[in-house]
């Protein structure tokens, strides 16, 4: 037997599938937009975050009236709580993309600095991860979504050498800081994608396991 | 709340219990915490009743039940032979699904046992108010001791069973769906008293509302087919239970 409440539970998980799919989508199109240069790419990533503020406006109305008309309890409380904190960290990850996609605009008023390596290093990492967070979400994989958290790592490192490497560029030449500092927070950017989606990756964990991993790794 | 587990006041232990043919209760073991409220939830005819109804021996009552297993209180048997059951009652105070006020004064339901128990007129009246006073029923009857308790409303009817049931000073109090009979205002406050009993008494409540039990217990055992499925803290039951059947109960899919 179906319940109604299964019902709804369903559609709040669906609402936060597609959340999840058009911030996948963003991620992937603002780094386009920067190494294709391609400015009405950029444009447009920006012009979808406002679709992802709705999104998370409404999966969180939907969540607030089922805490106040269901009562849930257990797995069906956990799933509720947790959408209202994926669909923030998911929103966050849109405004980042929408970030990458200004500076891109922005980049492409310049000549190339370099040829891009590492930050499409990172935003794959990121892509990866995003993508698998939705994997375990969908597919109840608690341990995906820790092994997503470990790949964290590898976009810190990223992030670090690349600060260094800006650096430097700019400290030889000072006619490269203005597009060095763009990079420089285009990779910061990414790195804080990789932080908002192994923030999803622990609530999957909490939602499926009940168990809170947060600050343990 | 500290949950820590301590020494028991009640320990249930191997517990089997018929009616005639019919066992209702399979080897049911469970340790009740002093000073704590502890909820007893689970589908119709799943024994939670029964249970409860075995700790002040209501079951005795009746001429073909059979029990086996031990209940002891503060260590003692209740089962011995040798147990004056009537002072059983009096330390282990119970409270029904409906009201049920003796029709005489407000006064003389509360002052009922403790007459019986032979109080001086002095201490009577200090007793009774001091009951009413736990019940949070004081100031609504104060003035108004001696009308018929039939006079109340249930919720007061139902606070004033609590004072009555109180007033002979029980160790614990058990209550059959207390509020079941009774309106949202008038169940929040009785899960409010409950609350502020446990400081004095140990409670235990059965329950068919799983919102009631959150709210106001601290320790919870789901009972299912006569058989204690599940028993843990009220926390960690409602938010992530061990047991399927349990989680399948609380969030509504069961069976």
């Amino acid at each position: 037997m179906e319940l109604h409440f299964d019902q709804e539970l369903a559609q709040l998980k669906e609402k936060l599938l597609f959340m999840s799919s058009l911030t996948e989508q963003s991620v992937a199109q603002s780094l386009k937009a920067l190494i294709q240069r391609d400015d009405a790419l950029a444009k447009k990533v920006d012009a979808d975050d406002d679709v992802l503020d709705r999104l998370q406006v409404e999966v969180d109305e939907r969540c607030i009236r089922l805490l106040a008309l269901r009562q849930p309890l257990a797995r069906d409380l956990r799933l509720i709580t947790m959408a209202m904190k994926i669909s923030t960290d998911l929103e966050r990850i849109g405004d980042q993309a929408a970030n990458i996609a200004r500076r891109a605009a922005e980049l492409n008023k310049e000549p190339e600095l370099k040829p891009l390596v590492d930050i499409p290093r990172m935003a794959e990492i990121c892509q990866g991860m995003i993508r698998d967070v939705l994997d375990a979400f969908v597919y109840e994989k608690p341990d995906l979504a820790r092994q997503i958290i470990k790949r964290d790592e590898d976009v810190d490192r990223l992030n670090k050498q690349l600060q260094r490497e800006l650096t430097s560029f700019m400290i030889e030449d000072p006619a490269t800081i203005t597009r060095a500092l763009l990079l420089m927070r285009i990779a910061r950017n990414l790195e804080r994608i990789g932080d908002h989606a192994t923030n999803i990756a622990e609530e999957i964990v909490y939602l499926y396991e009940a168990l809170d991993i947060r600050h343990q790794h | 709340m500290d949950n820590t587990i301590g020494k028991p006041i009640v320990e249930i232990s191997g517990l089997n219990f018929w009616y005639g043919p019919k066992q209702a209760l399979f080897g049911i073991n469970l340790a009740i915490q002093p000073n704590r409220t502890t909820a007893f939830i689970g589908p119709s005819g799943c024994g939670k009743s029964t249970l409860l109804r075995c700790l002040n021996r209501m079951n005795d009552l009746n001429d073909e039940q059979r029990i086996e297993g031990t209940i002891t209180m503060h260590g003692m048997n209740i089962r011995h032979p040798d147990v004056d059951v009537i002072e059983l009652r009096k330390r282990v105070g119970m409270v029904f699904q409906k009201s049920n006020p003796f029709p005489k004064s407000i006064f003389d339901n509360v002052a009922y046992g403790l007459r019986i128990q032979g109080s001086k007129k002095n201490h009577l009246e200090d007793r009774v108010e001091s009951s009413l006073r736990r019940a949070a029923l004081w100031e609504e009857v104060k003035d108004r001791l001696q009308e018929s308790a039939l006079s109340l409303s249930g919720g007061q009817q139902q606070r004033l069973c609590i004072a009555r049931t109180i007033a002979v000073e029980p160790d614990v109090v058990l209550m059959d769906e207390p509020c079941s009979a009774l309106d949202p205002t008038a169940t929040a406050k009785i899960e409010e008293l409950i609350q502020d009993l446990k400081r004095y008494y140990t409670i235990i409540i059965v329950t068919h509302n799983m919102q009631q039990a959150t709210r106001c217990s601290d320790f919870t055992g789901f009972f299912y087919l006569g058989r204690l499925v599940e028993f843990d803290s009220t926390n960690r039951i409602f938010t992530n239970p061990a047991n399927k059947q349990t989680e399948d109960y609380i969030t509504g899919r069961f069976g």
